[in-house]
């Protein structure tokens, strides 16, 4: 989410706060080392690579680390955004400085502890393994110093390792959280227990922004274990009937037998096919403008057979995370106790807080594990919150844990939205674009929500969310027009893993391929020719790429076809290339092959973890059952029957990841891949049926 | 509200619950066991996935009532079976897990293949997973991590 990096990284040089080391850091007497994560780990390995950049300045013995969720706290922020959030991919990039200063000085006060002790300097000893080691072979290990060590003041400054003395930093770290994981000793949101803890699930409308007219909750009512049945509000001003009962099954039983009559009128009913022809026909036309560099008109001078006319269109898409959406809460009048899979702690706590009348100090909120996110656990408005909130202020003392079933996920909005590109582009005699007019048409879940994110965002009343990935494309096209219509439709929307350019990086990488086999130049050699001269990010994963599938690339058998597609985002640059055949209708995915610049690699082991995950992730938007639509105000899907994301089958069989040496500071990771991989397939299915696949998902082949 | 006798993970227990509570809850909200996840509760996902009478079952979709005599073993008795033992092992050793939550259900379905199927094919490994959805992505390593659990349990 570029929303969440560009808004203060722009508005504020990042300041280096100091951080209170122990704060971060608990030096147990067994030595135990634990370290405070001030992000949600939710799948991207965050839990382990925070502790490792620390453990890297601490000299601490790994084998002791243990990575903790911090709960909210100012002091947990995000250095440079000011507020405690995990998104935008910004999680080891913005806090690799931050974690890497509070090893150092907890390091150097150990030291200083020791030396005193020893009546040395501090540059007679050095560190290892949680051991600080003195003149004479003297050595005490850390949890001995620790005591001593946090009287000390906290040193200002203090020197850094160069990366040609890291030891943990650069290796293969297995994850901190693995075996909890794999033995169900993990508790994520969903698994919070408390003394007396009750289950919530509420009955929304069927159409977002409606109300209840009506209730009928005798049988409801009767249900055993059912508590209470009350009408709260839910987001965008609709309502909905919370059941609050003994646990998940009573509650769903007892929800599943209320009869709500719901108050419909004035609310607009989104039809998707209804709105697949109004976007069309607004694609036609010139829309606000993001990007008019050149000469507009130089395309109007390009005979039309050497012009491209193309028109895509891209479904809503659900997140679907494991974990279904939660959040648990206790409400005791003048304090409020929060256990939240939280991925905003600011401003959910914020939510919380203003629900209750209270004040965010008030609400102790713990980060619990989630089972993945992709978006869905940001939305700006912290809604699932703000229900949990005014629902646990109804059973005040009583802890309730409000749960959203499959079907509340898949049918409750917050989706990536719809969008349509109408493009024209103009080629020159040596097949290389010279004019390139782009239409974009989709929502923007930014415009409205005022500031700070739309003052940040929104220029020219173009959402810059909407159009990234062409707008900023890293091509040298010398005329080049995008402009973007942004409708406002029912339907609420938010970020999805690599947010605009999932259907950005698809128009931009598939139409240059197009271009790259009318040109009959090979793909790769393609893009590196039309990059601009700076597109270092994307340069160096397009030339690893183009070395690492030249063995294969080649000789695919004859059924079999190879797809390129690459993208930058937030400054990571990465490349693909499948090899792909077509089985009972549908593309299968042989091989991928991705390349990455992404600066320096914390842990290689979880960079090609979430490069082989974002290439699934990619996959959602391509598989047949993968769209969210709506008829009559509705949404047509349910649960994992009709709405399908991609199962093993649909993944690529084997992949290999390639990161390209860097010691420059880590960029971003776990959105970065998403983008490439649908590209990339369609590139190869063209190779196969001799068609350009432009309107997501893909139907039967 | 009826009783029930359940043997879970090896363990007599008795629970008082509506006959048509799924297992699943009844594990994770009677038992508090909660290794066992709900992800879709219609068996689409396989998070869920136990073991009823050494068969992989999903827990979302079988009433209590239906249980009967058939032993249920979960994710937390894995380490204590010989077969479970060594997924569990693989998995970490391949750095398996991402966000984990549908982990419990995978590992539940591989010991259940590769008891089933000691030496799978790559065909056989994606037949026996196909009906486990991870959001994550973890297919590939998945699939590298039975390989080598099959090579182990030789």
């Amino acid at each position: 989410m570029s929303l969440y990096i560009d808004v203060p990284a722009r508005a504020q040089s990042p300041a280096s706060p100091t951080y209170p080391p122990e704060a971060f850091i608990h030096l147990r007497p067994d030595g135990t080392i634990v370290i405070q994560v001030n992000r949600l780990e939710f799948g991207q390995g965050v839990q382990t690579a925070l502790p490792m950049i620390l453990a890297e300045e601490l000299d601490a013995d790994w084998s002791q680390v243990v990575g903790e969720l911090a709960p909210a706290a100012d002091v947990y922020k995000d250095p440079i955004y000011q507020l405690q959030m995990t998104g935008g991919s910004i999680s080891v990039p913005h806090s690799f400085q931050q974690y890497r200063e509070l090893g150092a000085k907890m390091r150097a006060m150990l030291v200083a502890a020791a030396a005193e002790q020893w009546r040395a300097t501090p540059a007679q000893c050095r560190t290892e393994n949680s051991v600080v080691y003195g003149p004479a072979n003297v050595s005490a290990r850390y949890a001995d110093l620790a005591n001593d060590a946090a009287r000390r003041s906290v040193p200002g400054e203090v020197r850094l390792k160069t990366p040609s003395e890291f030891r943990l930093i650069g290796t293969p770290v297995r994850r901190l959280d693995s075996r909890a994981k794999c033995d169900g000793s993990l508790k994520f949101g969903i698994d919070v227990d408390l003394p007396g803890l009750k289950v919530a699930l509420v009955a929304r409308p069927p159409v977002y922004g409606g109300r209840v007219k009506r209730l009928n909750d005798r049988e409801a009512r009767a249900v055993a274990g059912v508590r209470d049945v009350f009408e709260v509000p839910v987001m965008r001003g609709a309502t909905g009937i919370a059941v609050v009962a003994d646990t998940f099954w009573m509650a769903k039983q007892a929800r599943d037998r209320l009869s709500i009559e719901w108050d419909l009128s004035g609310v607009e009913h989104p039809d998707t096919s209804q709105m697949l022809t109004r976007y069309r026909e607004l694609s036609r036309t010139t829309g606000n403008v993001a990007v008019n560099r050149g000469d507009a008109t130089a395309l109007d001078r390009i005979p039309a057979a050497n012009r491209i006319v193309a028109d895509f269109s891209f479904p809503y898409l659900a997140h679907t995370p494991m974990e279904p959406l939660n959040t648990t809460i206790r409400f005791d009048g003048d304090h409020a106790e929060a256990w939240v899979p939280s991925q905003f702690q600011t401003m959910d706590q914020i939510a919380i807080a203003e629900v209750l009348g209270l004040e965010p100090h008030q609400v102790t909120f713990h980060t619990e594990y989630a089972g993945g996110g992709f978006g869905r656990r940001t939305p700006l408005d912290s809604h699932v919150q703000r229900e949990a909130a005014a629902i646990a202020k109804r059973m005040r003392g009583t802890p309730v844990k409000v749960v959203w079933t499959r079907e509340d996920d898949v049918q409750g909005g917050y989706y990536r939205p719809m969008f349509v590109h109408h493009v024209e582009v103009g080629i020159d005699a040596r097949g290389m674009p010279m004019a390139w007019r782009h239409v974009v048409v989709g929502q923007s879940h930014i415009i409205g929500t005022g500031p700070p994110w739309e003052g940040a965002l929104v220029k020219n009343g173009v959402d810059e969310l909407v159009v990234e990935g062409t707008a900023d494309s890293r091509y040298a096209i010398p005329n080049f027009h995008v402009s973007a219509h942004q409708p406002t439709i029912n339907v609420p929307v938010a970020q999805w893993r690599s947010v605009g350019m999932t259907h950005n990086a698809f128009v931009m990488e598939t139409l240059i391929d197009e271009l790259a086999v009318r040109a009959g130049i090979d793909p790769i050699a393609y893009r590196l020719a039309l990059l601009r001269p700076d597109a270092r990010k994307l340069r160096n994963p397009l030339t690893l790429l183009d070395e690492k599938t030249k063995r294969w690339r080649f000789s695919v058998p004859r059924d079999h076809a190879v797809g390129i597609a690459c993208n930058e985002y937030h400054e990571t640059g990465v490349a693909c290339a499948v090899e792909v055949s077509i089985e009972n209708a549908r593309p299968r995915i042989r091989r991928a092959t991705v390349t990455a610049d992404v600066g320096m690699a914390i842990n290689p082991l979880t960079l090609e973890a979430q490069f082989q995950g974002g290439i699934v992730y990619g996959l959602s938007q391509l598989v047949e059952g993968g769209a969210i639509t709506f008829s009559d105000g509705r949404v047509d899907q349910r649960n994992f029957d009709g709405h399908t994301p991609p199962y093993m089958q649909d993944a690529p069989v084997e992949m290999d990841v390639h990161i390209v040496p860097s010691t420059e500071p880590p960029t971003a990771c776990g959105e970065c891949p998403v983008p490439v991989i649908s590209p990339a397939v369609v590139n190869a299915l063209f190779r196969l049926t001799g068609k350009r696949y432009r309107a997501l998902p893909l139907t039967r082949l | 509200m009826a009783n029930y006798a359940l043997t879970v993970n090896g363990r007599q227990t008795e629970v008082n619950v509506d006959p048509g509570t799924p297992l699943l809850w009844v594990l994770r909200e009677h038992l508090k066991m909660t290794g066992t996840k709900y992800g879709c509760g219609i068996g689409a996902c396989g998070a869920c996935t136990v073991h009823l009478g050494g068969v992989a079952t999903r827990s979302c979709l079988l009433p209590v009532s239906l249980v009967g005599s058939r032993p249920i073993a979960t994710i937390e008795t894995m380490a204590s079976d010989p077969v479970g033992r060594v997924v569990q092992d693989v998995w970490v050793a391949a750095d398996v897990v991402q966000c984990g939550y549908c982990q419990s259900g995978q590992i539940m379905t591989a010991v259940a293949l590769l008891k089933t199927v000691p030496k799978p094919t790559d065909a056989q490994i994606e037949q026996g997973m196909g009906g486990n959805i991870c959001r994550c992505g973890t297919y590939v390593r998945i699939r590298q991590a039975i390989a080598r659990a099959a090579q182990q349990l030789g």
